[in-house]
């Protein structure tokens, strides 16, 4: 596009500018300036690949699941064509039992039982052996069939099994979230809450938003007045102090988790100081882990860097001039620092807030391993539902409703702060 | 689907991707996988140049349906619960193993006669017979020492906190047998919604003395630090670690769940011919018997019985009384019903964890 010397300068047409060659102006800027942003997305392409195929994908597969389970339709076709002939309500006959004793036939002979009994088992406890049973003998079935089934087993009968069965039948189903807030179908399949000792989920929601939270604040009384005396320092002085903020955040997360173990534990350095001060009585150690107190003062201790970073980078450009102009114009320490110091840094106190709430939040390895009974959070029944139960569905909408609590707040944070308030260094 | 997941995982795999001529093999880890290591990996690379990379988890039959859902089998052998081998093997997430493979007795009797009765099913051979116990540091009640289950929950009279298993299996069956329920009744109990109850009430009574623990050195170390007097453990565990180490524990095998274990081959194993041939190695008479005198579990092949001699830890300790099978030990036993587990697993331990989380 460059102009060359030797073309001639094009016809002067009313009002519209055009190259050296006689286009447009504007056609060849926008062809110009295309040709340029398609090569910078040529540049980001492999990031863009690299967050599809390791992030987006994976997630949205996973959230996918929350909704998505076909175990029982894949494997009992005749029943689940059954099931969508006949409306809620219908008394299962002949021919229901009769397809349930071909589906019964078919995974014997695929080995699928423990795969639907456990899909079923989810939302009926005790019905996993009815079906590896039942489907280890199925071969003998002959009809009738409902005679047959309900000799194998008279659970066979049971309207509320039908009624899972009914459920568990559709691939896309909405039960795994409903269990996910302690609730469940009944026989009519209406919703109902789950029995008060097994409730369990809401109640560590609203644990892990308050262990949040208290640890948010924590990190910030504690992180505040560190992050204001590595500002003030000289240069010489707050960079040393910066190494002993910085060094616990590059050690393993694992190491920092055991040294509180060894901290805090009943036998620990921490309970024994206590009692050879004579503090507190032999016989009356404090527990101060494996409990919700352990849960909070070791994920304060890892955390508080993320409090402490935002919070210098934006105090450190605060001229100290500012708080001096307002002393010499007669304000107390206080007021000026109530007026003129905290409102300058609030940017950082929001970024760092919202940082250390989000990561404590979805923590998982420090209560995992300190929090005992008590400390729990919500992302160790999701890593229990992942690894142990492997109820990847349950784990899936637990982890959705996660994700969207945060979110939620995110927004609202939006609302009341403003986003455009945040500074993160 | 599963191609996505290969993707995601495709990295954790390739560290774990190993030769033709090495297999892997995931364990408890601890004294146990120790002992394992001693009677079975290295004479079987002894015997056919076949490496065996040894790798631990908490408990290996968690992973397993991860790694055959993903299409990602990482491990060739994995030393599982009994219960936990048939629920497995039910899902289709185990190979079978053809009994023809398992090597007689050296008089001649047929494998499949050898084998205890239940030690071998479609997808497991059976390597030994491990219990969960109560162990206590005798240095904690030097004049009147705990004898019984009951003792476990009784805090006034034995002060001091508990170790327990974080999860439902032989706990519950514990505190059933210390709430006075005979221990061939405990089943027929805890299949009842007042039985349940009766087991988590039980515990009730000491949940605010509980240190909970996860995995199997756990127990010896919360005794040795004083951070528990008495700890529910594995018996093993505990021998190696009062016999090997000098520590001063004690085993009540009173109320003792007793629950056999061996190997299984994941479906897709990347080496599944060396890993047959590793556990009809491994289980053959002299192997079995090596392993008990590695650490106080059971062999599972009536022909390794007699060959059980002494401690290897020390050389003088005869193995036979620590074993879980010992005849005195059973006085008040448990054999764990892996049926019962197989069913109610799931919906016992969400009951647990629910039991747990509250305050």
């Amino acid at each position: 596009m460059a102009q060359s010397e030797a073309s001639s300068p094009g016809p002067e047409t009313a009002g519209a500018l055009t190259t050296a060659d006689g286009r447009p102006l504007a056609a060849a800027l926008a062809r110009a300036s295309a040709r340029a942003r398609r090569r910078a997305f040529l540049l980001v392409l492999p990031l863009l690949a690299f967050i599809l195929v390791t992030f987006v994908l994976p997630i949205g597969q996973m959230l996918l699941r929350s909704v998505h389970n076909d175990a029982f339709p894949r494997n009992m076709p005749a029943l689940t064509a059954w099931f969508s002939a006949n409306p809620r309500g219908t008394e299962p006959g002949e021919d229901a039992f009769a397809a349930l004793a071909a589906d019964l036939k078919g995974l014997r002979a695929n080995r699928t039982a423990g795969e639907v009994g456990t899909r079923v088992n989810y939302e009926f406890s005790g019905t996993r052996s009815l079906f590896t049973a039942t489907a280890r003998n199925a071969e003998a079935l002959a009809p009738p069939y409902r005679e047959a089934l309900l000799a194998a087993d008279p659970a066979w009968g049971d309207p509320r099994l039908w009624a899972v069965m009914r459920d568990a039948s559709r691939a896309i189903t909405p039960n795994f979230y409903l269990a996910a807030l302690d609730r469940a179908r009944d026989e009519t399949g209406a919703v109902v809450r789950a029995p008060p000792e097994r409730r369990i989920y809401v109640l560590l929601f609203e644990r892990t938003f308050l262990v949040a939270g208290v640890i948010t604040a924590l990190t910030l009384l504690l992180g505040y007045p560190v992050a204001h005396l590595l500002a003030t320092l000289p240069l010489r002085w707050s960079n040393l102090l910066m190494i002993f903020v910085l060094l616990p955040f590059w050690t393993s997360l694992l190491v920092r988790t055991t040294a509180w173990i060894v901290l805090l534990q009943g036998q620990g350095v921490v309970n024994n100081v206590l009692v050879a001060l004579g503090i507190v009585p032999d016989s009356g150690r404090l527990s101060l882990i494996y409990n919700q107190t352990g849960t909070i003062i070791a994920m304060t201790h890892i955390l508080l860097p993320f409090m402490i970073l935002p919070l210098y980078s934006v105090m450190r450009p605060i001229p100290p001039s500012y708080t001096r102009a307002a002393r010499s114009l007669g304000a107390s320490s206080w007021t000026a620092f109530r007026r003129i110091y905290f409102p300058l840094t609030l940017p950082g106190i929001a970024a760092g807030g919202l940082l250390v709430f989000i990561l404590a939040v979805g923590y998982y390895i420090t209560p995992a391993l300190v929090g005992g009974a008590s400390g729990q959070l919500i992302s160790n029944l999701i890593a229990f539902h992942m690894s142990s139960s492997l109820n990847w569905s349950l784990a899936a909408a637990l982890a959705a409703i996660l994700l969207a609590a945060v979110l939620l707040l995110y927004w609202l944070y939006d609302r009341l702060i403003g986003i455009d308030n945040l500074k993160l260094g | 689907m599963t191609r996505l997941l290969i993707l995601t995982t495709a990295l954790a795999g390739a560290a774990g991707m190993a030769s033709a001529q090495s297999i892997t093999v995931l364990g408890w880890g601890g004294a146990y996988t120790q002992s394992q290591v001693e009677a079975y990996h290295k004479p079987f690379t002894a015997a056919t140049g076949i490496t065996v990379i040894s790798v631990d988890s908490d408990n290996p039959a968690t992973p397993i349906p991860a790694m055959v859902e993903a299409n990602n089998v990482t491990i060739d052998v994995a030393v599982v619960e009994y219960a936990d081998a048939v629920r497995l093997c039910d899902e289709g997430m185990l190979e079978v193993i053809d009994h023809a493979i398992l090597p007689p007795a050296p008089d001649g009797t047929p494998a499949m006669e050898d084998f205890l009765p239940g030690m071998v099913t479609d997808c497991m051979v059976g390597t030994d017979v491990f219990a969960t116990i109560v162990a206590y540091n005798t240095t904690a009640f030097p004049d009147n020492p705990p004898t019984t289950i009951a003792d476990f929950f009784d805090t006034e009279t034995f002060p001091g906190k508990r170790g327990v298993r974080r999860g439902a299996k032989a706990t519950l069956e514990m505190a059933l047998m210390a709430d006075g329920v005979p221990a061939e009744e405990v089943y027929s109990v805890l299949a009842t919604p007042e039985g349940v109850d009766r087991a988590f009430a039980k515990l009730d009574s000491i949940k605010g003395d509980i240190v909970w623990w996860q995995t199997g050195s756990q127990p010896p170390q919360l005794l040795a630090d004083g951070e528990v007097t008495m700890s529910i453990a594995w018996n093993g565990r505990i021998f190696n670690a009062a016999v090997a180490e000098g520590q001063p524990f004690q085993i009540i095998w009173d109320g003792q769940v007793y629950e056999p274990e061996g190997f299984v081959i994941p479906k897709g194993a990347p080496n599944l011919d060396a890993a047959l041939q590793f556990v009809a190695f491994a289980t053959s008479t002299e192997p079995l018997a090596n392993a008990a005198t590695w650490i106080s579990y059971g062999p599972t092949r009536a022909s390794s019985a007699p060959l059980v001699g002494v401690f290897k830890g020390d050389g003088v300790t005869p193995m036979a009384p620590h074993l879980p099978t010992s005849p005195e030990n059973l006085a008040n036993a448990l054999l764990s019903d892996y049926e019962f587990w197989v069913d109610r697993d799931a919906e016992l331990n969400e009951r647990f964890n629910a039991w747990l989380a509250a305050n």
